[in-house]
Protein backbone atom coordinates (compact mmCIF):
# COMPACT_ATOMS: atom_id res chain seq x y z
CA UNK A 1 0.00 0.00 0.00
CA UNK A 2 1.46 3.34 -0.94
CA UNK A 3 1.69 6.11 1.61
CA UNK A 4 0.29 9.47 0.60
CA UNK A 5 1.56 11.20 3.73
CA UNK A 6 4.80 10.36 5.49
CA UNK A 7 5.68 12.25 8.64
CA UNK A 8 8.83 11.41 10.54
CA UNK A 9 10.18 12.83 13.77
CA UNK A 10 8.17 16.00 13.32
CA UNK A 11 8.62 18.62 16.03
CA UNK A 12 7.03 22.05 16.15
CA UNK A 13 8.15 24.47 18.83
CA UNK A 14 6.71 27.89 19.45
CA UNK A 15 8.59 30.35 21.64
CA UNK A 16 7.23 29.09 24.93
CA UNK A 17 5.55 25.81 24.03
CA UNK A 18 6.14 22.61 22.10
CA UNK A 19 3.07 21.91 19.99
CA UNK A 20 4.32 18.67 18.42
CA UNK A 21 7.08 16.46 19.67
CA UNK A 22 8.75 13.77 17.57
CA UNK A 23 5.60 12.75 15.69
CA UNK A 24 5.99 9.90 13.22
CA UNK A 25 3.01 8.64 11.23
CA UNK A 26 1.88 7.62 7.77
CA UNK A 27 -1.41 7.93 5.93
CA UNK A 28 -1.97 5.22 3.31
CA UNK A 29 -3.56 6.24 0.02
CA UNK A 30 -7.32 5.66 0.13
CA UNK A 31 -7.55 5.79 3.92
CA UNK A 32 -9.43 8.02 6.32
CA UNK A 33 -7.42 8.85 9.41
CA UNK A 34 -8.96 10.17 12.60
CA UNK A 35 -6.78 12.54 14.57
CA UNK A 36 -7.97 12.38 18.15
CA UNK A 37 -7.05 14.18 21.31
CA UNK A 38 -8.20 16.82 23.75
CA UNK A 39 -7.84 20.55 23.10
CA UNK A 40 -4.21 21.57 22.96
CA UNK A 41 -2.92 18.12 22.01
CA UNK A 42 -1.46 19.38 18.72
CA UNK A 43 -4.13 18.30 16.21
CA UNK A 44 -4.61 21.74 14.65
CA UNK A 45 -0.88 22.39 14.44
CA UNK A 46 -0.35 19.06 12.69
CA UNK A 47 -3.15 19.82 10.23
CA UNK A 48 -1.83 23.30 9.53
CA UNK A 49 1.56 21.80 8.77
CA UNK A 50 -0.07 19.40 6.28
CA UNK A 51 -1.90 22.37 4.75
CA UNK A 52 1.41 24.20 4.36
CA UNK A 53 0.40 27.05 6.67
CA UNK A 54 2.85 26.34 9.48
CA UNK A 55 6.40 25.18 8.98
CA UNK A 56 7.99 22.42 11.05
CA UNK A 57 10.80 23.17 13.50
CA UNK A 58 12.43 19.84 12.69
CA UNK A 59 11.64 16.49 11.15
CA UNK A 60 10.24 15.70 7.75
CA UNK A 61 6.77 15.87 6.21
CA UNK A 62 6.10 14.51 2.74
CA UNK A 63 2.80 14.63 0.86
CA UNK A 64 2.96 12.45 -2.23
CA UNK A 65 6.73 12.68 -1.81
CA UNK A 66 6.86 16.47 -1.64
CA UNK A 67 7.43 18.76 1.38
CA UNK A 68 4.46 21.06 2.13
CA UNK A 69 4.57 24.24 0.04
CA UNK A 70 3.18 25.74 -3.13
CA UNK A 71 3.10 22.40 -4.95
CA UNK A 72 1.29 20.50 -2.20
CA UNK A 73 -1.26 23.28 -1.65
CA UNK A 74 -2.58 22.42 -5.10
CA UNK A 75 -3.31 18.83 -3.99
CA UNK A 76 -4.34 19.42 -0.36
CA UNK A 77 -7.86 20.60 0.40
CA UNK A 78 -7.94 22.10 3.87
CA UNK A 79 -10.87 22.92 6.12
CA UNK A 80 -9.63 25.27 8.85
CA UNK A 81 -11.28 25.17 12.26
CA UNK A 82 -12.56 28.76 11.95
CA UNK A 83 -14.80 30.30 9.29
CA UNK A 84 -12.67 31.53 6.41
CA UNK A 85 -15.46 32.84 4.17
CA UNK A 86 -16.40 36.49 3.73
CA UNK A 87 -19.85 37.40 4.99
CA UNK A 88 -20.79 39.53 1.96
CA UNK A 89 -20.37 36.68 -0.52
CA UNK A 90 -23.18 34.41 -1.57
CA UNK A 91 -22.67 30.65 -1.43
CA UNK A 92 -22.36 30.60 -5.23
CA UNK A 93 -19.81 33.43 -5.21
CA UNK A 94 -17.75 31.54 -2.67
CA UNK A 95 -17.77 28.67 -5.18
CA UNK A 96 -16.53 31.02 -7.94
CA UNK A 97 -13.85 32.28 -5.58
CA UNK A 98 -12.66 28.73 -4.94
CA UNK A 99 -12.81 27.90 -8.66
CA UNK A 100 -10.52 30.87 -9.39
CA UNK A 101 -8.03 29.72 -6.77
CA UNK A 102 -7.96 25.98 -7.30
CA UNK A 103 -7.72 24.35 -10.70
CA UNK A 104 -9.07 21.08 -9.27
CA UNK A 105 -12.36 22.73 -8.22
CA UNK A 106 -15.28 20.90 -9.79
CA UNK A 107 -18.31 23.21 -10.22
CA UNK A 108 -20.65 20.36 -11.02
CA UNK A 109 -19.66 18.57 -7.82
CA UNK A 110 -20.20 21.79 -5.91
CA UNK A 111 -23.78 21.97 -7.21
CA UNK A 112 -24.35 18.33 -6.24
CA UNK A 113 -22.97 18.90 -2.78
CA UNK A 114 -25.14 21.97 -2.25
CA UNK A 115 -28.04 19.64 -3.06
CA UNK A 116 -26.94 17.00 -0.53
CA UNK A 117 -26.41 19.69 2.08
CA UNK A 118 -29.71 21.41 1.37
CA UNK A 119 -28.11 24.77 0.53
CA UNK A 120 -28.90 27.37 -2.09
CA UNK A 121 -26.23 29.17 -4.14
CA UNK A 122 -28.06 32.50 -3.77
CA UNK A 123 -27.90 32.70 0.04
CA UNK A 124 -25.45 35.21 1.53
CA UNK A 125 -22.83 33.75 3.86
CA UNK A 126 -23.67 36.44 6.39
CA UNK A 127 -27.29 35.34 6.59
CA UNK A 128 -26.54 31.66 7.20
CA UNK A 129 -26.76 29.85 10.52
CA UNK A 130 -23.57 28.43 11.95
CA UNK A 131 -24.43 24.94 10.76
CA UNK A 132 -25.14 26.17 7.24
CA UNK A 133 -21.81 28.02 7.12
CA UNK A 134 -20.10 24.77 8.14
CA UNK A 135 -21.93 22.88 5.40
CA UNK A 136 -20.97 25.53 2.84
CA UNK A 137 -17.33 25.31 3.89
CA UNK A 138 -17.39 21.53 3.62
CA UNK A 139 -19.06 21.67 0.19
CA UNK A 140 -16.26 23.94 -1.01
CA UNK A 141 -13.54 21.71 0.40
CA UNK A 142 -15.08 18.52 -1.01
CA UNK A 143 -15.60 20.09 -4.44
CA UNK A 144 -11.89 20.06 -5.02
CA UNK A 145 -10.57 16.86 -6.54
CA UNK A 146 -7.65 16.88 -4.15
CA UNK A 147 -5.34 14.04 -3.18
CA UNK A 148 -5.48 14.87 0.51
CA UNK A 149 -8.37 16.33 2.48
CA UNK A 150 -7.40 17.83 5.82
CA UNK A 151 -10.48 18.58 7.88
CA UNK A 152 -10.16 20.30 11.24
CA UNK A 153 -13.32 19.60 13.27
CA UNK A 154 -15.69 19.17 10.30
CA UNK A 155 -18.60 18.30 12.61
CA UNK A 156 -18.36 21.19 15.03
CA UNK A 157 -21.57 23.21 15.27
CA UNK A 158 -23.68 20.72 13.32
CA UNK A 159 -26.98 19.30 14.50
CA UNK A 160 -27.53 15.52 14.08
CA UNK A 161 -29.32 15.91 10.72
CA UNK A 162 -26.57 18.14 9.30
CA UNK A 163 -24.00 15.73 10.67
CA UNK A 164 -25.51 12.86 8.74
CA UNK A 165 -25.68 15.03 5.59
CA UNK A 166 -21.97 15.74 5.97
CA UNK A 167 -21.20 12.06 6.52
CA UNK A 168 -23.19 11.27 3.36
CA UNK A 169 -21.14 13.83 1.47
CA UNK A 170 -17.99 12.39 2.95
CA UNK A 171 -18.78 8.86 1.72
CA UNK A 172 -20.00 10.17 -1.65
CA UNK A 173 -16.79 12.17 -1.99
CA UNK A 174 -14.51 9.32 -1.07
CA UNK A 175 -12.17 7.97 -3.74
CA UNK A 176 -9.49 5.35 -3.51
CA UNK A 177 -6.87 7.72 -4.91
CA UNK A 178 -7.25 10.25 -2.12
CA UNK A 179 -6.84 10.25 1.65
CA UNK A 180 -8.41 12.15 4.48
CA UNK A 181 -7.11 13.32 7.81
CA UNK A 182 -9.77 14.65 10.11
CA UNK A 183 -9.95 15.73 13.71
CA UNK A 184 -13.09 15.52 15.78
CA UNK A 185 -14.39 15.56 19.31
CA UNK A 186 -17.42 13.53 18.24
CA UNK A 187 -15.63 10.22 18.27
CA UNK A 188 -18.75 8.10 18.74
CA UNK A 189 -20.53 9.60 15.73
CA UNK A 190 -17.64 9.31 13.35
CA UNK A 191 -15.58 6.33 14.41
CA UNK A 192 -17.12 4.03 11.77
CA UNK A 193 -15.46 6.17 9.11
CA UNK A 194 -11.92 5.80 10.36
CA UNK A 195 -9.50 3.38 8.78
CA UNK A 196 -6.75 4.51 11.10
CA UNK A 197 -6.72 6.48 14.31
CA UNK A 198 -3.97 8.48 15.96
CA UNK A 199 -4.27 9.63 19.56
CA UNK A 200 -2.28 12.76 20.35
CA UNK A 201 -1.52 13.99 23.83
CA UNK A 202 0.55 17.08 24.54
CA UNK A 203 2.07 16.93 21.08
CA UNK A 204 3.04 13.26 21.21
CA UNK A 205 1.49 10.21 19.54
CA UNK A 206 0.34 8.06 22.47
CA UNK A 207 -1.50 5.42 20.47
CA UNK A 208 -1.97 4.72 16.77
CA UNK A 209 -3.36 1.89 14.71
CA UNK A 210 -6.07 0.56 12.44
CA UNK A 211 -9.49 1.18 13.92
CA UNK A 212 -10.79 -2.36 13.32
CA UNK A 213 -7.62 -3.86 14.72
CA UNK A 214 -7.84 -1.74 17.90
CA UNK A 215 -11.50 -2.74 18.32
CA UNK A 216 -10.83 -6.46 18.11
CA UNK A 217 -7.66 -6.41 20.20
CA UNK A 218 -9.24 -4.42 23.03
CA UNK A 219 -12.90 -5.42 22.69
CA UNK A 220 -13.65 -1.74 22.86
CA UNK A 221 -14.96 1.01 20.65
CA UNK A 222 -12.65 3.81 19.58
CA UNK A 223 -14.63 6.04 21.92
CA UNK A 224 -13.99 3.63 24.83
CA UNK A 225 -10.31 3.67 23.98
CA UNK A 226 -10.41 7.48 23.84
CA UNK A 227 -11.78 7.57 27.39
CA UNK A 228 -9.17 5.06 28.48
CA UNK A 229 -6.33 7.05 26.93
CA UNK A 230 -7.36 10.48 28.21
CA UNK A 231 -9.77 9.79 31.05
CA UNK A 232 -7.68 8.09 33.67
CA UNK A 233 -4.44 9.99 33.71
CA UNK A 234 -4.48 10.27 37.49
CA UNK A 235 -4.75 6.52 38.11
CA UNK A 236 -1.73 5.59 36.04
CA UNK B 1 -27.78 0.60 10.94
CA UNK B 2 -27.04 -0.51 14.48
CA UNK B 3 -23.53 -1.85 14.87
CA UNK B 4 -21.63 -2.60 18.02
CA UNK B 5 -18.58 -0.37 17.94
CA UNK B 6 -16.81 -2.63 20.41
CA UNK B 7 -16.34 -5.28 17.75
CA UNK B 8 -14.88 -4.98 14.25
CA UNK B 9 -17.46 -3.42 11.92
CA UNK B 10 -16.50 -5.53 8.90
CA UNK B 11 -17.49 -8.80 10.62
CA UNK B 12 -20.86 -7.25 11.45
CA UNK B 13 -21.32 -6.27 7.80
CA UNK B 14 -20.45 -9.86 6.83
CA UNK B 15 -23.16 -11.07 9.23
CA UNK B 16 -25.62 -8.61 7.72
CA UNK B 17 -24.98 -9.91 4.19
CA UNK B 18 -25.13 -13.53 5.38
CA UNK B 19 -28.44 -12.85 7.06
CA UNK B 20 -29.82 -11.31 3.87
CA UNK B 21 -28.73 -14.41 1.96
CA UNK B 22 -30.18 -16.73 4.61
CA UNK B 23 -33.63 -15.12 4.55
CA UNK B 24 -33.70 -14.90 0.77
CA UNK B 25 -33.47 -11.13 0.51
CA UNK B 26 -30.38 -11.79 -1.56
CA UNK B 27 -30.73 -14.79 -3.83
CA UNK B 28 -28.02 -16.98 -5.31
CA UNK B 29 -26.68 -15.26 -8.41
CA UNK B 30 -28.04 -11.89 -7.37
CA UNK B 31 -25.79 -8.85 -7.32
CA UNK B 32 -24.84 -7.28 -4.01
CA UNK B 33 -25.10 -3.50 -3.62
CA UNK B 34 -21.93 -1.74 -4.73
CA UNK B 35 -19.40 -1.07 -1.98
CA UNK B 36 -20.20 2.63 -2.03
CA UNK B 37 -23.98 2.11 -1.97
CA UNK B 38 -23.83 -0.26 0.98
CA UNK B 39 -21.39 2.07 2.77
CA UNK B 40 -23.90 4.89 2.35
CA UNK B 41 -26.80 2.68 3.40
CA UNK B 42 -25.22 1.49 6.63
CA UNK B 43 -23.19 4.68 7.17
CA UNK B 44 -19.66 3.31 7.40
CA UNK B 45 -16.33 3.76 5.69
CA UNK B 46 -16.37 2.21 2.17
CA UNK B 47 -13.06 0.47 2.91
CA UNK B 48 -14.80 -1.44 5.70
CA UNK B 49 -17.48 -2.70 3.29
CA UNK B 50 -14.75 -3.60 0.82
CA UNK B 51 -13.02 -5.65 3.49
CA UNK B 52 -16.28 -7.41 4.40
CA UNK B 53 -16.85 -8.30 0.72
CA UNK B 54 -13.31 -9.64 0.40
CA UNK B 55 -13.76 -11.83 3.46
CA UNK B 56 -17.16 -13.07 2.24
CA UNK B 57 -15.49 -13.95 -1.02
CA UNK B 58 -12.73 -15.80 0.82
CA UNK B 59 -15.38 -17.77 2.70
CA UNK B 60 -17.09 -18.58 -0.60
CA UNK B 61 -20.41 -16.81 -0.10
CA UNK B 62 -19.91 -14.26 -2.85
CA UNK B 63 -17.82 -13.92 -5.98
CA UNK B 64 -16.54 -10.75 -7.59
CA UNK B 65 -16.52 -10.46 -11.35
CA UNK B 66 -14.14 -7.82 -12.58
CA UNK B 67 -15.94 -4.71 -13.70
CA UNK B 68 -19.33 -6.35 -13.08
CA UNK B 69 -19.75 -6.35 -9.33
CA UNK B 70 -20.11 -8.84 -6.52
CA UNK B 71 -22.65 -11.67 -6.71
CA UNK B 72 -24.05 -14.23 -4.29
CA UNK B 73 -22.44 -17.56 -5.09
CA UNK B 74 -23.11 -21.10 -3.93
CA UNK B 75 -26.39 -22.98 -4.14
CA UNK B 76 -29.49 -23.90 -2.13
CA UNK B 77 -27.20 -25.93 0.18
CA UNK B 78 -25.07 -22.96 1.25
CA UNK B 79 -28.23 -20.96 1.95
CA UNK B 80 -29.50 -23.75 4.21
CA UNK B 81 -26.16 -23.90 6.02
CA UNK B 82 -26.34 -20.15 6.61
CA UNK B 83 -29.90 -20.41 7.91
CA UNK B 84 -28.91 -23.19 10.29
CA UNK B 85 -25.92 -21.17 11.54
CA UNK B 86 -28.15 -18.20 12.25
CA UNK B 87 -30.76 -20.42 13.90
CA UNK B 88 -28.14 -21.95 16.16
CA UNK B 89 -27.01 -18.45 17.20
CA UNK B 90 -30.57 -17.44 18.06
CA UNK B 91 -31.17 -20.64 20.04
CA UNK B 92 -27.87 -20.25 21.87
CA UNK B 93 -28.84 -16.71 22.90
CA UNK B 94 -32.23 -17.94 24.11
CA UNK B 95 -30.77 -20.82 26.09
CA UNK B 96 -28.09 -18.66 27.71
CA UNK B 97 -30.73 -16.09 28.66
CA UNK B 98 -33.02 -18.73 30.17
CA UNK B 99 -30.18 -20.35 32.10
CA UNK B 100 -29.17 -16.96 33.53
CA UNK B 101 -32.75 -16.72 34.87
CA UNK B 102 -32.27 -20.09 36.55
CA UNK B 103 -34.47 -22.25 34.29
CA UNK B 104 -33.58 -25.85 33.62
CA UNK B 105 -33.68 -27.95 30.48
CA UNK B 106 -37.35 -28.89 30.77
CA UNK B 107 -38.66 -25.33 31.19
CA UNK B 108 -36.38 -24.09 28.45
CA UNK B 109 -37.87 -26.53 25.94
CA UNK B 110 -41.51 -26.33 27.11
CA UNK B 111 -41.58 -22.54 27.17
CA UNK B 112 -40.10 -22.37 23.67
CA UNK B 113 -42.69 -24.86 22.47
CA UNK B 114 -45.55 -22.94 24.16
CA UNK B 115 -44.50 -19.66 22.58
CA UNK B 116 -44.13 -21.29 19.19
CA UNK B 117 -47.59 -22.82 19.47
CA UNK B 118 -49.16 -19.48 20.43
CA UNK B 119 -47.46 -17.77 17.50
CA UNK B 120 -48.81 -20.25 14.98
CA UNK B 121 -52.42 -19.93 16.20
Amino acid sequence: MSMLVQISNLTKRYITTTALSDVTLEVPEGHIMGLLGPNGSGKTTLMKILAGLVSPTSGSVLIDGIAPGVVTKAIVSFLPDVNHLDRWMSVGEAGNFYADFYSDFDRKRFQELLGIMDLSARQKIGSLSRGMVEKTRLSLVFSRRARLYVLDEPFGGLDPLARSQVLDALVANFRTDCSMVLSTQMVADVERFFDDVVFLDQGCVVLAGEAEDLRSRRNASIEDIYREVYGHVETR
Amino acid sequence: MEFDDRAPIYTQIMDLVKRRIAVGELKVGQQLPSVRDLAQQVVVNPNTVQKAYLELEREGYVATQRGMGTFVSGDRGTVDVLRQELARDIVATYVTGMRSLGYGLEEITTMAAETARKETK
